[in-house]
């Protein structure tokens, strides 16, 4: 890892003052589980890593009857142990769970697991976010087994790493970036974006600006996540389906259906929504909702049986949410 | 007197229990130190420079910033690479020692090579791709055995390119200090470790020393000194100052040895009877860019009347291959197992039915018939075996069956055994333990032979200047320190008895051991204790040397070579995900007899682990363009964890008869079964066979697919 400075600022205006308006100068430290591999693998070389663990309000969940504020840095250990949490939100609960590191669940933030940067086994190992070696891109022709099946059409074919943010989207949270005075709040899935450049990141974030919490609004709705891995242990997700939905005279409405590890972004499974839309849930309604989800994928040679796994896991989620 | 051979069952005090290794206590509180663990005053870290892609030609590689850059106290470029070709990613084209590991990864960055892109063999699934030289024979008449067969069963079948994984990195400390050297390497061969290094870094033989205390993990690609070795060393007498050279886990994973892939298209021949006539078997695969020995197909069922084989090696731009834990018999046995299997499901009849039925087709058919009834009660086969297929729902158990053997003759090893006049005791071997529990067999038979508890002994080794013992490689070592162990205690003891046996008013013959006393016989009242026993022995320890020299030890009946194993698997297969789930794992295993029972277990657990590994997990990954492995880490090259390998059941054959055979080497058989076991279990949950190794959810979604369970 190139040599650089640290910072550990004690307020978040201390840490405005510190960041780069560029992204690859400073980066932002929560609990480096992410970033200091990162760093280590040269993805990211920046001069200054400013770590946010000296901000301590950061680190607070706020729990009211209609919402829960989660700190950005708050630990995924806290945010699993939360009572408010365990009782509106399995989705989460399961989520995070999934995570399955006792180290990663200590260390690893909520802040960090939506920024973290894609597991791509090319982008790890030099060839860029858009997986290119010569200019050539290397997913389509190479080992594309963990990568897109959605929105895989332009230059991006990385997964969104994240578990949690699948789950943010489908229940409607919203994320609160700051920079310097300034706050704006951003619904879940317009929070990541697919990159336009290499340069680009994978969030809408700007390198000075910070995610500073999380809320997720209390509504009652039934919820829950479905992952398949392929390890029980410590494994990165195949395939996440979430799903929120309220039951109003036994029947589905505001069906939420987001999918993990398929898209460069959380992905949101439209046709799987309006085909469970006032719909009872059940066996053959969830069923259908996951061979609709299917539609619009144009997966790779090696990646087709996602589709398979999207299927299930949207189908299981549906029903686990039900239980 | 005391003779070399082992006691009787009933006459033993250590021999065969349960008894926890010595150096347990030392490795869980981390007081063990590992070769990583050795830091040494003034020491540098080295790093190297390894090739970017599997095929270039060197023009030039300039190291001049490198030298300059911050830290830097040597530099050491490959020369010879300069005008010559890389043949995989990894291999060294120089080498940086700095104050720091950060600094000397920096420096790595400002070397620049000259090189050209050359073409490139990846891809070993391909048979067309293969050039190595045929082997195989034709024996019978395979043609008419498959005419007149009632089944002929056909299937395709592979066994991926997996690395070895260490948890402890190749790579050593060397300290050139007056003239002599030191290494602390973790090694498989303490006694050979400096073995035709002496020219490389001109330090006689007799001035280089090894010290290798604990380790962790070799299973086989540790029996070199490697080229870092020598790197590590001409870096430390350049400089003056200790260098510790450890690979990181890229680097271990892409250059330090792997287990070729076997691929293969088989037909077996089923009779009426249900007897096996006939194999016809294509085996191809590669070792990287080392060589290819076919695999055994088939494997066990070597009797088979009518056999063709043909195996071919196909050259590839990756890492060579090494020795990997019972090497060729874990791909030898998951094509014949898998083959086996099929043929069973295609004549329709139960797999441990149609494996019994064949037994004869074996070398011991006895073994395995007694080791798969047990087997099969352990597992509850009655209650829970079904045939191919016969599942329902969406999460389907099934069960599969393997068979494997090994040789497992103790190796060449020299021991001194030394009793001190104030009743101490001492073994000295050159031996090595790799974490298997060689110290802890050592103390036992040392312990056993004196009739003292087993703290009373000082196991001395992992250290050149002992006596010679060879690497720890093929399940040798425990045949090969026990024996020797045995036989210089019993020399040792011997002159002690000369020494006591006046004292005691008889001759030496009429004299034994046992809890800590030397006695008679005949009138076990007239006895000495141990201690009082050395204090006649005057001002000098009696030191005496013992060999195992095979045949000799082979007679004595204290070593031994061949066993059996027969191992089943429970698993669940989630047929919408393609999730595998290992319910449980049953090992029942020979192997002579038991020095140890609570670490022979563990090797058959750890067996099981790393089988289980393989089966589910494991395949080394390569970038089409550059030849890099794409997953050189462990979060994408997956280990199995505690929640992934189920229940583990395991039992070893301790009755009369496997026991007077004398010790046999356990650390190969465990590991051969597990793949074919699996992925038999998956076949018989599933209904359909998933041709390859590892057993993913993408290779079990597509056969689910192929063969129209999922639509």
């Amino acid at each position: 890892m190139k040599s650089f400075e640290y910072a550990r600022p004690a307020s978040l205006d201390e840490a405005f003052a510190l960041l780069s308006e560029n992204w690859g100068e400073t980066e932002i430290m929560a609990g480096g589980t992410d970033l200091v591999t990162a760093m280590k693998q040269y993805v990211t070389e920046p001069n200054r890593v400013v770590s946010l663990r000296g901000v301590a309000p950061l680190r607070a969940i706020n729990a009211t009857d209609a919402a829960i504020e989660i700190g950005a840095m708050a630990t995924l250990r806290e945010v699993l142990r939360h009572d408010a949490v365990k009782a509106q939100f399995p989705a989460v609960v399961t989520a995070i769970q999934g995570i399955a590191s006792p180290q990663m669940l200590s260390r690893g933030t909520i802040g960090g697991e939506l920024c973290q940067r894609p597991r791509c086994w090319y982008f790890r190992t030099g060839h860029g976010l858009f997986a290119k070696e010569n200019g050539e891109a290397l997913v389509p022709a190479g080992d594309s087994r963990y990568h897109a099946i959605f929105g895989n059409q332009g230059e991006a074919h990385f997964v969104s790493p994240s578990s949690l943010g699948p789950v943010l989207v489908a229940l409607g949270a919203t994320l609160r970036i700051q920079k310097g005075a300034d706050s704006r709040d951003v619904p879940a899935d317009a929070f990541f974006q697919t990159p336009a450049t290499e340069k680009d990141r994978e969030t809408v974030l700007k390198p000075n600006e910070i995610l500073t919490a999380i809320v997720l609004p209390v509504s009652g709705a039934k919820n829950a996540t479905y992952e398949v891995r392929h390890r029980h242990g410590l494994d990165w997700p195949y395939t996440t389906a979430s799903v929120s939905f309220v039951l109003d005279g036994g029947k589905a409405k505001n069906v939420r259906i987001a999918l993990g590890h398929v898209a460069p972004t959380p992905w949101v499974a439209k046709e799987a929504q309006a085909a469970l839309e006032g719909q009872e849930v059940t066996e053959a309604t969830a069923a259908a909702a996951g061979a609709a989800a299917v539609a619009g994928a144009t997966p790779f040679d090696k990646n087709g049986y996602k589709l398979q796994l999207v299927k299930t896991a949207v189908k299981r989620a549906l029903l686990a949410a039900t239980a | 007197m005391a003779t070399p051979q082992w006691p009787k069952m009933e006459k033993r005090a250590l021999l065969g229990k349960r008894i926890s290794r010595l150096d347990g206590p030392v490795k869980a509180t981390g007081q063990a130190k590992y070769a990583y663990d050795m830091n040494r005053p003034g020491m540098l870290y080295a790093r190297c420079c390894f090739a970017p892609y599997g095929a270039m030609k060197i023009n030039g590689i300039d190291a001049s910033a490198a030298e300059k850059a911050p830290g830097v106290r040597a530099v050491l470029v490959e020369q010879n690479m300069i005008g010559d070709e890389v043949r995989y990613v990894g291999q060294i084209l120089a080498t940086v020692a700095a104050d720091t590991e950060e600094q000397a990864h920096e420096a790595l960055r400002l070397i620049k090579v000259d090189f050209e892109r050359l073409d490139m063999v990846l891809d070993d699934m391909n048979p067309a791709n293969a050039t190595g030289k045929p082997s195989g024979k034709e024996e019978g008449t395979v043609d008419d055995a498959m005419a007149a067969a009632k089944v002929v069963s056909e299937g395709e079948y592979g066994i991926p390119v997996i690395t070895h994984c260490c948890l402890e990195a190749h790579g050593q400390v060397s300290e050139f200090k007056d003239g002599e050297m030191t290494f602390w390497p973790s090694t498989q061969s303490v006694s050979a470790y400096a073995e035709g290094m002496d020219q490389s870094i001109e330090v006689e033989q007799s001035k280089i020393h090894v010290d290798c205390q604990y380790m962790g993990g070799g299973f086989g690609s540790k029996f070199s000194h490697d080229q870092w070795g020598v790197i590590g060393a001409l870096l430390s007498k350049q400089t003056g100052r200790p260098v510790k050279l450890m690979l990181e886990r890229d680097q271990e994973l892409m250059v330090a040895g792997n287990r070729p892939s076997a691929f293969g298209k088989v037909r077996v021949a089923v009779s009426p009877e249900g007897k096996m006539t006939a194999i016809d078997a294509d085996v191809w695969g590669t070792g990287g860019n080392g060589g290819y020995r076919m695999p055994p197909v088939p494997y066990v069922f070597e009797g088979i009347p009518n056999v063709r084989n043909k195996g071919q090696g196909i050259k590839t731009n990756r890492g060579s291959q090494r020795a990997w834990r019972a090497p060729s018999h874990p791909q030898g046995c998951f094509i014949t197992m898998a083959a086996v299997e099929d043929a069973a499901a295609a004549a329709g009849i139960d797999a441990l039915e149609f494996f019994k039925n064949n037994l004869d087709l074996t070398s011991r058919p006895e073994v395995y018939a007694e080791q798969l009834d047990i087997a099969a009660e352990l597992i509850g086969y009655k209650t829970k075996a079904h045939l191919r297929g016969q599942g329902e729902g969406p999460v389907r158990r099934g069960i599969g069956i393997s068979i494997h053997t090994w040789g497992g003759m103790g190796h060449p090893s020299n021991c001194d055994a030394i009793i001190n006049p104030d009743g101490s005791v001492e073994i000295r071997l050159g031996t090595q333990d790799l974490g298997s529990g060689t110290r802890t067999v050592v103390g036992i038979v040392a312990a056993e032979t004196y009739g003292l508890p087993l703290e009373a002994i000082t196991v001395s080794m992992g250290n050149n200047k002992y006596p010679f013992s060879s690497a720890s490689g093929g399940s040798t070592t425990v045949g090969g320190v026990s024996s020797s162990t045995r036989i210089a205690c019993t020399n040792a003891l011997n002159a002690l008895l000369e020494v006591v046996a006046p004292r005691l008013g008889v001759a030496p013959e009429a004299l034994e051991v046992a809890g800590g006393k030397i006695f008679e016989s005949a009138k076990p009242g007239n006895s000495i204790a141990w201690k009082d026993a050395c204090g006649l022995m005057g001002p000098n320890p009696i030191t005496k040397q013992g060999a195992n020299e095979q045949k000799a030890s082979q007679d004595l009946k204290l070593i031994d070579a061949g066993v059996g194993g027969v191992q089943m698997a429970d698993v669940s297969v989630d047929i919408e995900t393609g999730v595998v789930t290992l319910n449980e794992m049953v090992a029942v295993q020979d192997c002579g007899l038991i020095v140890d029972l609570k670490t022979a277990e563990s090797q058959v657990y750890g067996g099981l682990i790393m089988g289980i590994t393989y089966a589910l997990y494991e395949e080394a990954l390569y970038n089409h363009k550059t030849g890099r492995m794409l997953n050189g880490d462990l979060e994408f090259y997956r280990l199995a964890g505690l929640k992934d390998i189920g229940q583990l059941k395991v039992h070893m054959m301790t009755t009369e008869k496997y026991d007077s055979r004398g010790v046999i080497g356990l650390g190969e058989p465990p590991v051969i079964s597990p793949g074919a076991a699996i992925s038999n279990a998956v076949a018989n949950a599933a209904g359909v066979r998933v041709p390859h190794l590892p057993l993913t959810p993408e290779r079990v979604i597509v056969a689910l697919q192929k063969g129209g369970i999922l639509v």
